[in-house]
């Protein structure tokens, strides 16, 4: 099996720091350069609603922010193998380079070849900005390595945000070491506050020397996990909220646990699709437990919206993950590849490119603003989704024979909302599409009026057109966002005039199978 | 003298090498081993040997049934 290599690579080196920007907006595809004489003015607006000093700490974190996804990568270094909980979606077994889920990796690190891969990273790709440590088993069932591990990586390289992910079950005991390491944001995976549900989604935990089975376990879990989220937000601690959403398990009860995490200060809930296929070996895996559909999913996360905010761009990467989120580029930095591949770490460099990629933002942010102006009278009960193949950077930038997922917009008179993504396996390998790889595209964009992309080719336009999917290529290389307004302003005036009959789409599909070989 | 790790079940998570109260694990050729002079079953350090319940794989951390049982000393 060859391994997985994201083909939409940003900067590939860092030269020097005039031609470095050029470069990643030649790789790109990137217009915006000529643009930038707009940019100033309106980089604040993504703030929101967010006090200053929460978004100082988010607006360069992928995961932490929707907006920084599109132009910020992170890392995770695998140092943390051992586990402290079972959990009946995972299965530590099974590793495979091609397969992307959490708890896979290919190989796991020791601290002191970690900080060699994270300046390795950090010198070929400039807008790595965020370390996390997760897993592949739990950070702070192996407290040595992660800790160490951060020590020596805020030594070496001190404008990178730390991060852990954790299940919470030790965490009341390291919260003094996680302020002392200068940790900005800790996730804690919580899919139940109701031991009877835990129980059926952990069959043991080890805590203080035992094993615990059953509600025991799982009300010790709980216990420890609220009690450790207290205790970093009483610190500032930024905290994200990770819940597998298994139907008929925890979907309903998912609500509660929203209300529960916002209750003690998290900042952000993620709730993610259960991966489940027989073939990963995992307790759910085999006893046929399946999935969400795109769109139970979606219900449960508007359900769940309100003061806190929810996260739909997770996709539950690998704990050796590297790169842009949605690409993996960790079969790039194998442990004897980063023992071979040069480190020019430099401050100067990474603030310069950094600020760059700021000023690409602006722009983008002002093209929508100015966009949306245009709806300013105008109002609408229509939404509609709509998917877009792309590289990063917001933009409409990817082939659709290319993409390896698709972007899923809800539009609105309010404006585009990203909504989450569709993972679907590689339609054009070697230039030539097969029938049953765009089925399965159109099977998870099947609730999407409209596919928005870069370029498409004439056999896979009129299959699209046939599942009424509209394909649309005019806003090649332009902001997503701003586009999708555009053609949405067009698609409802349409309507008004009675060229369009408005019609809802029906649901999607959530690929469970393992990711197939990219490059 | 008991507890053996099944080579081929073993997962290399290392959960159990920092809980041994003998320092009787470590990591050899890619998987971990228990040095058998060593190993006291836990008896007199905890109610149940720690590897066997700290390892996500079932029946791999297993009674060595080729060597006698640990005795502790009187």
């Amino acid at each position: 099996m060859s391994a997985m290599v994201g083909s939409g690579g940003y900067a590939k080196a860092a030269p020097d720091n005039g031609t470095m920007m050029q470069s990643a907006a030649e790789h790109k595809g990137c217009r915006t350069a000529a643009k930038t004489a707009h940019a100033g003015c309106g980089s604040r607006t993504s703030q929101g609603d967010l006090p200053s000093e929460i978004w100082e700490k988010v607006k360069k974190h992928p995961c932490y922010s929707e907006e920084a996804h599109h132009h910020y990568a992170r890392m995770h270094v695998a140092v943390a193998p051992a586990c402290n909980i079972q959990c009946n979606y995972c299965n530590r077994k099974y590793d495979c380079a091609n397969e992307s889920r959490p708890g896979v990796v290919s190989e796991k690190l020791t601290p002191e070849q970690a900080v060699r891969k994270v300046l390795v990273v950090a010198t070929a790709i400039p807008q790595m900005t965020v370390l996390g440590i997760a897993g592949p088993g739990d950070a702070l069932a192996n407290p040595a390595k992660t800790f160490k591990t951060f020590e020596l990586v805020a030594k070496a390289a001190p404008d990178i945000k730390l991060c852990l992910s954790t299940n919470g079950l030790a965490l009341p005991d390291h919260i003094d070491t996680i302020v002392r390491s200068r940790i900005d944001h800790v996730t804690i995976t919580i899919n139940a506050i109701d031991p009877e549900i835990g129980a059926k989604i952990y069959p043991w935990i080890f805590f203080s020397h035992k094993r615990y089975t059953g509600i025991d376990a799982a009300r010790i879990l709980t216990d420890r996990q609220l009690q450790g989220l207290e205790m970093l937000s009483e610190r500032g601690i930024l905290c994200k909220v990770n819940s597998v959403m298994i139907p008929h398990i925890n979907d309903q009860h998912l609500v509660e646990v929203n209300k529960a995490v916002k209750a003690r200060g998290a900042f952000l809930h993620n709730i993610m699709p259960l991966i489940s296929a027989p073939e990963h070996g995992t307790v759910f895996g085999l006893n046929g437990q399946r999935g969400p559909s795109a769109q139970e999913l979606k219900t449960l996360q508007d359900a769940c919206e309100g003061k806190m905010n929810m996260m739909r761009h997770c996709r539950q990467c690998r704990a050796d993950a590297v790169g842009l989120i949605g690409e993996d580029r960790s079969a790039e930095f194998s442990t004897d590849q980063i023992m071979k591949m040069g480190v020019k770490y430099d401050l100067a460099t990474r603030k310069a490119y950094q600020d760059r990629v700021e000023d690409e933002r602006a722009v983008s942010v002002v093209a929508l603003q100015q966009e949306l102006t245009q709806f300013a009278a105008e109002t609408s009960a229509i939404k509609v989704l709509v998917a877009v193949a792309t590289k990063g950077a917001g933009l409409i930038n990817e082939h659709f024979g290319h993409a390896k997922e698709f972007q899923v917009y809800e539009l609105s008179t309010s404006g585009a909302k990203f909504i989450g993504h569709r993972r679907v396996d590689v339609y054009c390998q070697d230039g030539y599409g097969e029938e049953d790889r765009l089925s399965t595209i159109i099977r998870g964009i099947h609730d999407c009026h409209a596919v928005f992309v870069a370029k498409i080719g004439g056999c896979p336009k009129s299959n699209l057109i046939k599942a009424g999917i509209e394909p649309v290529d005019q806003y090649a290389h332009e902001f997503i966002e701003k586009s999708t307004i555009v053609w949405f302003r067009s698609y409802l005036d349409k309507v008004k005039s009675g060229d369009v009959q408005h019609e809802e789409r029906g649901d999607a599909a959530i690929r469970q199978g393992a990711l197939i070989s990219a490059a | 003298m008991p507890f053996k790790i099944i080579a081929s079940q073993c997962t290399s998570c290392s959960a159990c090498e920092p809980l041994c109260p003998n320092v009787a694990i470590s990591e050899k050729g890619g998987s971990f081993v228990i040095e058998a002079t060593k190993c006291t079953e836990c008896i007199g350090h905890f109610d149940e040997p720690q590897c066997v319940a700290a390892c996500p794989v079932d029946n791999t951390c297993v009674i060595d049934t080729s060597l006698p049982r640990y005795q502790a000393p009187a």
